[in-house]
């Protein structure tokens, strides 16, 4: 290794330093918010919380936890993910199976795809997409949070190109078995993706967790937010009178410690999953990107 | 044909559900656009409201907030594309560089983190670290000297901090296309060039970049197909009254006058008119990206 030389390990450790910074750079806004959620009021409001708490206390948590509001919004939020993934997976999962067909296979594949690939490249935008949801009878309704997501064409794709490494030779034994398509995707495909269902359906469920605008527009009424909207209301907007906060519980609510409780609460199930993720998405995003 | 459907019946049966979907909740709404063209009236509906033609279109840019809110979303957008673009490239040469893979994988997994983070978690995040009262950002600007910034509370400062978060939240995650790429790099060809002598440094000029180039013109056409797309969600989550003037983009626009101003046919041109020109650059993108490094999606 010739490149060894002094002006390469000066490089190095200048480039292990930079890279160090970057990487705290990341978590350390995070961080900060945790040190002050664990802090005690005085200490947030006096501004000397940097990155560890000063005069530990869990009062904010539990501040929190007693909110029903918060805890209703909680549910919401899980209900929403968990709904929301099951039903996008089921029916991506479907339709991917008969877009990995030929187009010798399945004559009028072509036109399908077309059809979701549309749904990438245009949309009817905010409006008419509200106006909808309100003809249909939707607001305020769980449903207006998971249907319009279901249909993930990327998660399509992604899952099309997977079931179609599965060797031939394996549905075609099933096939001479006298199975047909559908025991075929029950038996044959569905065992061997579990991995790849896993991922997508972990994927799915972090954007529905992230999802807070629809449930702004879709829920006339605050009762009906799940987590990520309960928390752009509470936090970012600061609209406690949406929230209907009276002004003796703003008190409790609204000071920042209890506000970066909230926010760590809200990152932490991301948080959780996040090695899952990682360990996935990298494999995902070049298979989906770089395929050629 | 009855025999195509014989053969053909279990994939039309496993379509009909997302094909369902689709239908009902994005191709209705497409045809929902022709309220754009009408005085839309939710009580009289889309059979009953009058027609205007391109009236909404032509208020757009007879409306000085309308050609400030373009002009708003082609700035930041230009802005977050380019340093989206060199930051990725930059930092994954440098990540490159580094032999230790215990190191590596702990710089990934701190850089990537930010972008699984949704923005109503970072805009709160955000809202107190900058705060000019006693926020932990002006904290150490004071410390140095400076004097406390109101970053989201001042226009052009707004713009700085929108672009600079969406790179901070982003640029590890944009980079692991450039990583996978460098990896995948025929090692004999850095071989080659140090038995003649080349060092580190003309070895990351002549061999890695150039050949990190085609998947560098690739990103950067697709992100010119978006360049409509300013950060709905981002700004949405970090803007406020002080600086609608220098944040307000078309999204957020067609939101507030649109849906909370009533103004249903307003909203819907402003929003078919971003679509409109955003389906064409798309288009041409994806060709561009196609004619110039090879690239397609299936």
């Amino acid at each position: 290794m010739k490149y060894r030389s002094r002006s390469y390990s000066i490089f190095t450790y200048s480039n292990t330093i930079f890279l160090t910074l970057l990487s705290l750079l990341c978590v350390l806004p995070l961080i900060h918010v945790l040190a002050l959620s664990f802090s005690s009021r005085a200490a947030a409001t006096a501004n000397i919380v940097n990155f560890w708490p000063v005069g530990f206390t869990t009062d904010a948590y539990v501040k929190t936890l007693g909110n029903a509001m918060f805890l209703k919004s909680l549910w919401i939020g899980v209900e929403r993910t968990v709904l929301g993934a099951v039903l996008s997976m089921i029916v991506v999962t479907m339709a991917a199976y008969s877009l990995s067909k030929t187009n010798y296979k399945f004559k009028g594949r072509q036109i399908y795809i077309w059809i979701f690939v549309f749904t990438m490249l245009f949309s009817g935008g905010l409006i008419p997409s509200y106006i909808l949801i309100s003809k249909l009878h939707l607001i305020d309704s769980i449903w207006a949070l998971v249907l319009p997501p279901a249909v993930s064409v990327w998660n399509m794709i992604l899952m099309l190109n997977f079931f179609r490494t599965i060797p031939e030779d394996l549905e075609e034994a099933a096939f001479i078995d006298g199975a047909g398509h559908l025991r075929v995707l029950w038996s044959v495909y569905l065992p061997v993706s579990m991995p790849s269902i896993a991922t997508l359906s972990l994927f799915t469920m972090v954007s529905h967790w992230n999802s807070w605008f629809d449930g702004m527009i879709y829920m006339s009424n605050p009762d009906g937010y799940p987590l990520a909207t309960y928390l752009h209301s509470m936090i970012v907007s600061d609209n406690l009178s949406r929230i209907g906060v009276t002004l003796d519980s703003v008190e409790n609510f609204s000071n920042r410690t209890v506000k970066a409780a909230q926010i760590f609460i809200g990152a932490l199930p991301i948080l959780l999953v996040y090695p899952f993720l990682q360990k996935y998405f990298v494999k995902g995003i070049v298979l989906g990107s770089v395929k050629s | 044909m009855a025999a195509y459907w014989r053969k053909t019946w279990p994939f039309h049966l496993l379509l009909l559900p997302a094909l369902a979907l689709v239908i009902v909740f994005q191709y209705i709404p497409l045809f929902g656009v022709v309220i754009a063209f009408q005085d839309y009236e939710p009580w009289l509906g889309i059979k009953g409201s009058p027609w205007v033609g391109f009236e909404h279109f032509q208020y757009l840019f007879t409306y000085p907030d309308g050609k400030q809110v373009i002009w708003n979303t082609l700035i930041i957008s230009a802005f977050k594309l380019i340093i989206n673009l060199i930051i990725p490239i930059v930092f994954a040469l440098l990540l490159n560089e580094v032999r230790k893979t215990l190191f590596k994988r702990a710089v990934q997994t701190f850089v990537y983190l930010p972008h699984f983070l949704s923005w109503v978690i970072l805009g709160g995040i955000m809202l107190d670290i900058l705060s000019p009262e006693g926020g932990i950002v002006n904290r150490l600007l004071n410390a140095f000297g400076i004097d406390s910034i109101f970053f989201l509370g001042n226009g052009s400062w707004f713009r700085f901090t929108v672009v600079l978060s969406d790179v901070w939240k982003e640029f590890g995650f944009s980079a692991i296309i450039f990583l996978a790429t460098l990896v995948g790099i025929n090692p004999a060809l850095y071989e080659a060039a140090e038995i003649d002598g080349a060092s580190r440094w003309q070895q990351v000029i002549s061999i890695s970049i150039p050949l990190i180039m085609p998947i560098v013109i690739v990103v950067a056409t697709l992100s010119l197909g978006r360049i409509l797309d300013a950060g709905f969600d981002q700004i949405l989550n970090l803007y406020n009254p002080l600086v609608y003037s220098h944040g307000d983009i078309i999204d957020t626009f067609v939101y507030r006058e649109g849906l909370n101003n009533g103004q249903f046919s307003f909203g819907t041109a402003v929003g078919l008119f971003k679509s409109f020109i955003g389906f064409i650059l798309i288009v041409i993108s994806y060709r561009l990206a196609f004619k110039l490094a090879n690239y397609r999606i299936f």
